[in-house]
């Protein structure tokens, strides 16, 4: 008996021991085998929350602030807080009903929850900002106010070389390496995006423990891996805000861009894009809708023209054909051509738009008066240069002369997504037209027709070449950085000079006489400007488009190049109209004001009219317009549409204690709302 | 009798008395770290007004209770065992008519100011009468009746506790059973009940057919091996059939029959919960309101868990230091004052101080199946193994539970989950056994 006992207890004690051991070797894997729970733990309990700093201010080249911060002030509610709330006077300042009242705050339960606080109205205008600052203290603490830093413009211009900052994505979130957190915001476009690492300044990092309800207990381990926000640091640029006003005043209406450069640094003074918007848009609460609507516009306001537009640079492109010829020696300054209105080397006549005979006998005159025989011959004489040997080597050499000008390369300026324009490489022809091409084939080039392709930003570089005569800086808008450090993004590509091949002076000269000729007695008469050289070149490029899936050819695009004053630089310009016919009718005389501005500081009391008649004048494809009213109308229905559905909303009795109720019927009004006027479109 | 302080210290096993010191300071320490809020610390001690100034209050009354335990002849004991039991049970039945309606239990009943679960309290009852009857001069234990009295002993009160939805109370009751094991109950019966739970957990894990065909082909095996003894004796091959009919009709009907009709829905969905399964009810035979409560009750047992095991995996080796516990802290963990004390400890000491408490508990069951060895009484020894089987029970069950290998039973972590009642019982328990042991050459029947 007694061993029997002996054996039994000792059974027990093997029982319990195996128990523990269980418990033990659990507890091992699960405390040390495993990491997964430290960081799930982490998850649970600590949030990291991202400090902004406040982004950098944008500087124009007269110290003017046109990008800078100011606060927008949010009306927070925590819902599990409003229990004896003066509901009603905080309605009354808020001019809101009470079911709009309740609406909201079950809108914000269903959104975040009843513990965190959600935005209650954003934005609040100063009226109501200043009510409620004087009555907070009744409605806290359910409600408060929380500040929020955007973006302002005070100028309301610039909107494309600007640029927006935006929530990030999870695309974005993906590229950066979750380097930015879902509710950033990052510059999305123009020089928020290209200096986004300089004007984010150093974000600072906060840990915060939660606890089990999201709410912020304190800080993580007192602060000992936070970071401090760090102020984003001030973009200097070259930019003339008057001159960009002025700019984008003259191009009101019309589809187009302008592109003014100080040749002697590099720098723009202007880039304006027609059609463009107030950039306030693209800040706030509206930002998604707006940004939505502007998609869908067909004239694009979103796009920039004066970067992406690629255009046939039509005869601006002649001074660069004048340079070649006399560089290659195939002409001297005072070669002629008899033309009778049409140049006859090819098969098919190329029309000119002159016939008085000798308006063409020399380079100046020829250049003046805009002669297509004559710049059509030069460049076969170029292709064909029996130098050369070969068609297709006459042809590289003179895309090699192009290229060097800036023609179909990208130019590196400090924007996003710039585009090349396009000067056709030889496969090009050499598949189109199976090896069997001549100078002949591709002539147009010669006159800036063709395949030829150029953004009006390339085309004031090139501006910038014949009146540098043969050097040009990289067009930029920074000139430099506020208390620049070593890993700032580095100006110094914008501060090396650029040399075009080594064309001697006196075709310069040549060349910008002949310009000058252009203004003072040539097709763009009308931009003269008394008391100022200026050297200029129209252009009328002929295009086409495809409308309801047909090629058609549209009204001509009008383009103006110039540079004042000739004899010592200092502005350099492209503009190009679309679709407005010859350059001398609209392009010229933009060009002429903003020359006229930027040299003289002011513009006389006449000009200021002629401002007025052009920013007046619309110049839109009837197609692109049918269009934007369109879109307009069906705008104006959804606005009414909102309107609607508010009202429909505020007639339904809302259960107050099933939550998530009004947000079905909600659905169901907006679906039968949406198809009806969807019906009234297809 | 010279005089009474020497009378009362004399014979105290101190080593047990250290050991349950420790841990209750310990408890009291981990719902300080679980429930302080930078509070003044003297203020919160002397207040009442928090849990763990209230714990510390329990700990003083059951220290009192206790010395007035050692001051009692440990003959009072034996001889009010059985009316103790009487009255426990009266209690018991008292609970139906005047219980208080707290949270899912009915088994509270409260006076004015403090509330008493007799469930809870009669766990010392049935020690004592247990012990009783097993020390009784003409049992023999060994006959079928005495078995079945002392098994009805030890279940009357389980399965009130289960009328008053206290199942995890009542678990706790088979704790007993290992207590009768060591005084003689069958070994054979232990074996059945073991193998019996085995197959239950395998119904748990493997398909039903499956498992059916395993157990068919160990059957077939079996008989395989041993046909050559089947010739001499053709009770073996009935014996084989028999075991295997009963395990398959086990695991094919017994154990759905116990899901679907016995046990409650939520009991069925935490136990599967534990295996990381869900059990597929079938909806014709649940009301409507019945799936709801099973799916909030699978919520809320799954979420209990999963937040304790993060707790306590997140402590690692060393843990994260007292008061610095981000789960425990910031009430991630629901019932971490009372059920799930445990994470605080795995949470703010790791591997190293969860072992070091297991150790501690280990220790003492270890020293308490030592003292009832050294009584010369079966009284005394039979208390002792109770005593023993029932802090065993509720160790391994509520650590268990909390690092996810034992379905969410709720019930107290001996002498340091929050709770006067849970305190005051295991101090009763243990003093009891104290001063039993120090009377230990005496002759008790």
């Amino acid at each position: 008996m007694r061993e029997i006992n002996q054996s039994r207890q000792n059974v027990i004690r093997i029982v319990i021991g195996l128990a523990f051991s269980i418990l033990i070797i659990r507890l091992f894997f699960l405390q040390i085998a495993s990491s997964q729970y430290d960081v799930l733990a982490l998850d649970n309990a600590v949030s990291k929350k991202v400090v902004f700093a406040d982004r950098g201010i944008i500087f124009d080249r007269n110290g003017k602030s046109i990008l800078e911060n100011t606060l927008t002030y949010d009306l927070m509610v925590s819902p599990n807080q409003l229990s004896g709330l003066d509901t009603a006077s905080i309605c009354k300042i808020l001019q809101i009903e009470k079911e709009e009242f309740h609406k909201r705050v079950i809108g914000c339960i269903i959104k975040n929850g009843r513990y965190r606080p959600s935005v209650f109205e954003g934005a609040l205008s100063d009226e109501i900002f200043v009510q409620l600052q004087e009555n907070m203290y009744r409605f806290e603490p359910g409600f408060f106010i929380q500040e929020r830093p955007v973006r302002s413009y005070p100028y309301k211009v610039a909107a494309h070389l600007l640029g927006y900052v935006g929530e990030v994505d999870s695309t974005i979130l993906k590229r950066t390496n979750y380097f930015y957190q879902i509710g950033d915001y990052m510059g999305l476009s123009g020089l928020e995006r290209f200096y986004e690492s300089t004007l984010m300044g150093k974000r600072g990092v906060r840990y915060q423990i939660k606890d089990n309800k999201n709410r912020i207990v304190g800080s993580y381990e007192n602060g000992k891996f936070d970071s401090v926000a760090i102020a984003g640091k001030n973009l200097r640029t070259s930019l003339d805000i008057d001159l960009q006003m002025l700019a984008e005043r003259l191009l009101k209406n019309k589809l187009g861009a302008i592109v003014a450069i100080e040749p002697k640094t590099g720098g723009i003074l202007a880039m304006a894009s027609g059609p463009t918007y107030d950039p306030n848009l693209l800040t706030g609460n509206l930002r998604k809708l707006n940004f939505s609507w502007m998609l869908r516009d067909t004239a694009r306001p979103l796009f920039n023209r004066a970067i992406k537009g690629q255009y046939p640079p039509g005869s601006t492109i002649k001074p660069l054909g004048a340079l070649i010829a006399l560089d290659e020696g195939i002409i001297t300054p005072n070669f002629g051509l008899n033309c009778s209105g049409a140049y006859y080397g090819c098969k098919r006549a190329i029309a000119c738009e002159h016939k008085n005979p000798g308006h063409a006998s020399n380079l100046r005159m020829a250049l003046a008066n805009s002669c297509n025989s004559y710049f059509s011959h030069i460049y076969r004489l170029a292709v064909d240069n029996p130098k050369e040997q070969t068609t297709v080597n006459g042809y590289l050499r003179w895309k090699k002369y192009m290229n060097s000008f800036g023609l179909g390369v990208d130019l590196g300026v400090d924007l996003p997504s710039e585009d090349n324009g396009l000067i056709p490489d030889t496969s090009f022809y050499n598949k189109l037209y199976r090896n069997h091409w001549s100078s002949c084939t591709n002539v147009f080039l010669g006159i800036g027709q063709g395949e030829m392709q150029a953004t009006p930003l390339q085309m004031a570089n090139v501006m910038c070449i014949v009146a540098n005569k043969g050097y040009y800086y990289t067009p930029h808008f920074v000139s430099s950085i506020d208390n620049a450090t070593e890993d700032e993004k580095s100006l110094d590509q914008y501060k090396i000079r650029h040399e075009v091949t080594k064309i001697p002076d006196t075709a310069y000269n040549v060349v910008q006489l002949g310009m000058q000729d252009v203004v003072d007695r040539g097709t763009a008469y009308a931009a003269r400007i008394e008391g100022i050289a200026l050297a200029g070149k129209t252009g009328t490029a002929e295009n086409y488009g495809i409308i309801y899936g047909k090629r058609e050819k549209l009204a001509n695009h009008s383009w103006f190049v110039c540079f004042a004053p000739r004899e010592n630089p200092k502005i350099a310009i492209a503009v190009v109209v679309e679709n407005a016919g010859f350059g001398s009718t609209w392009a010229g005389p933009i060009a002429s004001l903003l020359v006229q501005k930027y040299l003289n500081d002011t513009l006389p009391s006449a000009k200021w009219s002629e401002v007025e008649r052009i920013e007046q004048k619309e110049i839109i494809l009837p197609i692109v317009k049918a269009k934007r009213k369109k879109l307009d109308s069906l705008r104006q229905l959804n606005i009414q549409k909102q309107k609607l559905i508010n009202q429909s909303i505020s007639l339904i009795d809302i259960p107050r204690k099933k939550e998530n109720r009004p947000q079905l019927i909600f659905l169901t009004h907006c679906v039968a709302i949406k198809t009806e006027h969807e019906e009234q479109f297809i | 009798m010279k005089n009474n302080s020497f009378e009362i210290s004399k014979g105290v096993d101190w080593t047990l008395m250290l050991v349950y010191l420790l841990l209750v300071i310990a408890g009291i320490a981990s719902i300080f770290a679980t429930t302080y809020r930078s509070e003044d610390i003297f203020r919160g001690f002397i207040t009442l007004k928090t849990d763990y100034s209230r714990q510390s209050f329990y700990f003083l009354i059951s220290l009192i209770i206790g010395v007035f335990i050692l001051l009692t002849d440990s003959k009072f004991f034996t001889a009010t065992a059985n009316i103790m039991y009487s009255l426990g049970i009266i209690m018991l039945l008292l609970v139906f008519p005047f219980h208080t309606e707290i949270k899912g239990t009915e088994s509270i009943i409260r006076f004015s100011y403090f509330q008493v679960q007799p469930a809870e309290l009669c766990k010392i009852f049935v020690c004592l009468a247990l012990a009783k009857y097993l020390s009784s001069p003409e049992l023999n234990f060994s006959e079928v009746k005495s078995q079945l009295i002392a098994s009805a002993i030890v279940l009357v009160p389980a399965a009130l506790s289960i009328l008053q939805s206290e199942t995890g109370l009542a678990l706790v009751y088979f704790a007993f059973f290992l207590v009768m094991y060591r005084e003689g109950l069958p070994s054979a019966l232990l074996t059945i009940a073991v193998s019996i739970a085995l197959l239950v957990i395998l119904t748990l894990l493997i398909n039903q057919n499956v498992l059916a065909i395993i157990l068919t082909a160990l059957a077939l095996i079996s008989i395989l091996l041993v046909r050559n003894a089947l010739k001499r004796n053709k009770g073996l091959l009935f014996l084989i059939i028999f075991i295997w009919a009963a395990a398959v009709g086990i695991q094919r009907f017994a154990v759905p029959f116990l899901f679907n009709n016995i046990l409650k829905p939520y009991q069925v969905q935490r136990i599967y919960g534990t295996v990381g399964k869900d059990f597929q009810f079938d909806p014709a035979s649940l009301s409507e309101e019945e799936l709801k409560k099973v799916e909030e009750k699978k919520k809320a047992g799954n979420y209990n868990v999963k937040q304790s095991k993060i707790a306590i995996g997140s402590g690692g080796f060393s843990g994260k230091g007292l008061l610095k516990g981000t789960q425990t802290r910031y009430d991630f963990v629901p019932e971490q004052r009372t059920d799930f004390i445990f994470c605080t400890i795995g949470e703010g000491f790791g591997f190293l101080g969860s072992v070091v408490l297991l150790s501690l508990y280990l220790f003492l069951l270890l020293r308490i199946i030592k003292i009832a060895e050294r009584q010369r009484s079966v009284f005394s020894r039979a208390y002792a193994y109770g005593v023993g089987s029932v802090i065993f029970f509720h160790v391994f069950i509520n650590i268990g539970m909390t690092i996810g290998i034992v379905p969410v039973i709720g019930i107290p972590l001996p002498f340091m989950s929050y709770g006067g009642t849970a305190l005051l019982t295991f101090t009763v328990l243990l003093f009891i056994l104290i001063k039993l042991d120090a009377d230990r050459q005496m002759i008790l029947r």
